[in-house]
């Protein structure tokens, strides 16, 4: 394998030896640039966040403002152009891959809106996935699995492929996936876009519980009604953080 | 991650994509199957001409009268020629002029037609000889009898024919004893020749042999002779054998100096030389082929493997979003190609081998081991290769470049 694995043990260790009151994310001036000279747009243009662990905050913006690009760098998933990003006290703007990859698998659940299952692939070897990439034993893998999707409601469907899901369903095994890795940070990009009514409060039902876990769930939405669930709400627009306050609502 | 997990995520792969798996298979099946079979086919060939001039005698040479051939002493002069007589052919068994030559036939050859009732036939070959032919010419008999040196002095009106031309006048009838008008001649036929099959263009089994006596007297009427022919004692002596017939026939009919000489001698080796380099040449041929079809293969192979990886480079991304390090990802590609690469090699290959024991255009084919290892080879290289290749470059990818290819 290309990660040599005690290479990955020092790694992760790296990851989990962090004095707990350290932010889970903090970036400084982010800039992400796509293009050159008089074509090219800012998609980011200096970004600083922080987010401390165990907070719930909402994103939101017009389309095209960046929050996609933010969250894609916050998921270790894309580069910036200039700028610092540590995750965990850990600095990941500066990582190689191999590093990158175990960043993504330990630290990190992603959501997607347009879901991202492996197709033709069940639900259980979907959720199995990363566990297997971070060489978790295949029993103890099989029960973490089973436990992941009874949380998310499909105890029942766990050999049932993609196509054989519902779109709320699917994205519930996305969640599942994201969760049996136990990461200190969930990101979801619009996960209840391509979703009925009824299955955006079923997963906004799933978001509580896993901040009042103790997890940190950062949440890209168009949605009103989705973003006053968090507890802080982030305000973007042309790449730029133009508001950031707590949900009143939400915290006392 | 364990290279164990990895193999079966290789599998797993390979199942859920069912028809791209059974068409690379069959692609590389094909390719590997039809570079064995061809090369098969061309080898065969060779040695099928290589047995039929086996079988024609190696050791016999052939005298014809004027210089003018493309045989062995082709430097003709127009006047003063002197026709092969039966006398020369005495002359070429001399003991201790000619101690090479075992014996000698002089062949006498017409054109004509047989008929029995209403069936008739032309035969390729219509010679008056005598039986010193038999050996010479790899001759025997299948029923019936040879005629014999008492029915060539006394000129009797017998003859041996061969199958096609028995099939020709007699059909499905045993032509032994029967009788035939052959130019206005009427002949018992007393043997049907051992068949010979083709040589070259020739039928070999559309045959007419009489004592040459009686073609002489009956039909031809003349002591001129089309030919002798000529055996040597062994296959390695055909050359001296053939120098000494040229020194004797060169004093016999004077030629001397700058005098050219009035016949040629053909040299049935020097044949055998022409005809397996041209049986090369084929093989060479075929062979090409079968590297062009080799070639198209996989190209085939390199189009379904690039094709797969661009739609599979959506999951690249999404593997490697949830923290697929690049290894792995390689891993399970390079493996899932050199599964395909190798089912599909060794399916070409039990394809080929058994393909090749039919029949293929009147050829029996016959394996050329090495092609064998070629085709294998070349398969599995070309499968791990373009594999291999666009699956490195898919996991070199940041994940969310991959993610976003549609
Ligand atoms: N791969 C890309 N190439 C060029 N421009 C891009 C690319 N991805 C995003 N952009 C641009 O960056 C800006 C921010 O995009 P994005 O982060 O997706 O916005 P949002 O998610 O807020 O709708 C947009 O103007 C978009 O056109
Ligand atoms: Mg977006």
């Amino acid at each position: 394998m290309a990660v040599d694995s005690a290479e990955a043990e020092q790694a992760a260790e790296a990851v989990d030896s962090v004095v707990d009151q350290q932010p889970v994310i903090e970036v400084r001036d982010a800039v992400k640039r796509y293009g050159v000279g008089d074509a090219s747009i800012f998609a980011l243009d200096g970004v600083s966040l922080t987010i401390q662990p165990g907070e719930y905050v909402a994103i939101m913006g017009p389309s095209g403002s960046g929050k996609s690009t933010l969250m894609n760098i916050l998921g270790a998933l894309d580069d910036m152009t200039s700028g610092e990003y540590f995750l965990d006290g850990i600095e990941i703007s500066s990582m190689d891959e191999s590093h990158l990859s175990i960043v993504r698998g330990r630290k990190i659940g992603f959501i997607f809106q347009s879901f991202n299952l492996i197709p033709r692939t069940t639900a259980i070897a979907n959720v199995e996935l990363p566990m297997a990439y971070q060489g978790v034993k295949p029993k103890e893998r099989r029960e973490r699995a089973l436990v992941a999707l009874d949380v998310v409601g499909l105890g029942d469907r766990i050999n049932h492929e993609p196509t054989e899901l519902s779109g709320g369903q699917q994205q519930r095994v996305a969640v599942a996936r994201a969760l049996a890795t136990r990461p200190a940070l969930l990101l979801a990009d619009e996960p209840t876009g391509a979703l009925d009514s009824k299955s955006t409060a079923d997963l906004l039902d799933l978001f509580d519980q896993i901040n009042a876990a103790g997890r940190t769930v950062v949440v890209i939405t168009h949605e009103l009604d989705v973003a006053h669930r968090a507890k802080r709400i982030i305000r973007m627009r042309d790449g730029k953080i133009v508001g950031d306050e707590l949900n009143k609502e939400r915290v006392a | 991650m364990s290279v164990y997990e990895i193999i079966r995520f290789a599998f797993r792969g390979l199942f859920t994509n069912r028809l791209r798996t059974f068409l690379t298979v069959l692609g590389i099946t094909i390719g590997v199957a039809s570079v064995i079979i061809l090369l098969a086919v061309g080898n065969g060939s060779s040695k099928a001409i290589q047995s039929s001039l086996d079988r024609l005698g190696t050791n016999s040479l052939q005298v014809r009268s004027g210089g003018n051939g493309f045989g062995f002493r082709a430097r003709a002069s127009a006047n003063s020629q002197k026709p092969l007589t039966i006398l020369d052919t005495v002359a070429l068994t001399d003991k201790t002029q000619a101690p090479d030559i075992k014996q000698v036939a002089p062949i006498v050859s017409t054109n004509g037609t047989c008929v029995v009732g209403s069936n008739t036939s032309t035969p390729s070959t219509f010679y008056g000889t005598w039986p010193a032919y038999y050996q010479a010419s790899n001759t025997s008999i299948q029923s019936g009898s040879y005629f014999t040196n008492d029915d060539v002095t006394q000129s009797r009106r017998v003859a041996l024919i061969g199958q096609t031309t028995a099939t020709a006048l007699f059909g499905t009838e045993s032509p032994i004893g029967q009788t035939m008008r052959c130019s206005g001649i009427q002949f018992t036929v007393i043997g049907l020749t051992a068949k010979k099959g083709a040589s070259g263009f020739q039928d070999g089994d559309s045959l007419v042999l009489i004592p040459i006596t009686t073609m002489e007297n009956t039909i031809t009427g003349n002591q001129a002779l089309s030919s002798i022919l000529v055996e040597a004692t062994k296959s390695t002596t055909t050359t001296a054998a053939q120098n000494e017939l040229t020194t004797i026939l060169d004093a016999r009919h004077g030629i001397s100096g700058s005098k050219s000489a009035d016949f040629s001698v053909f040299n049935q080796a020097s044949l055998l030389t022409t005809a397996s380099t041209s049986s090369q040449t084929f093989t060479t041929l075929l062979g090409m082929v079968a590297a062009i079809s080799l070639l198209v293969g996989g190209i085939g192979i390199t189009n379904i493997m690039l094709v797969t990886v661009i739609e599979r480079t959506r999951e690249i991304g999404i593997r490697k979003a949830i923290g697929a390090p690049k290894g792995a990802i390689l891993s399970q590609f390079l493996i899932e190609a050199t599964i395909l690469s190798l089912l599909g090699g060794i399916l070409g290959v039990v394809v080929g081998l058994i393909g090749s024991h039919f029949t293929i255009v009147g050829t029996k084919p016959v394996i050329v081991p090495a092609s064998v290892f070629l085709a294998f080879g070349v398969s599995i290289l070309i499968g791990v290769f373009f594999g291999g290749y666009p699956a490195q470059r898919a996991a070199s990818l940041r994940p969310i470049e991959a993610l976003r290819h549609e």
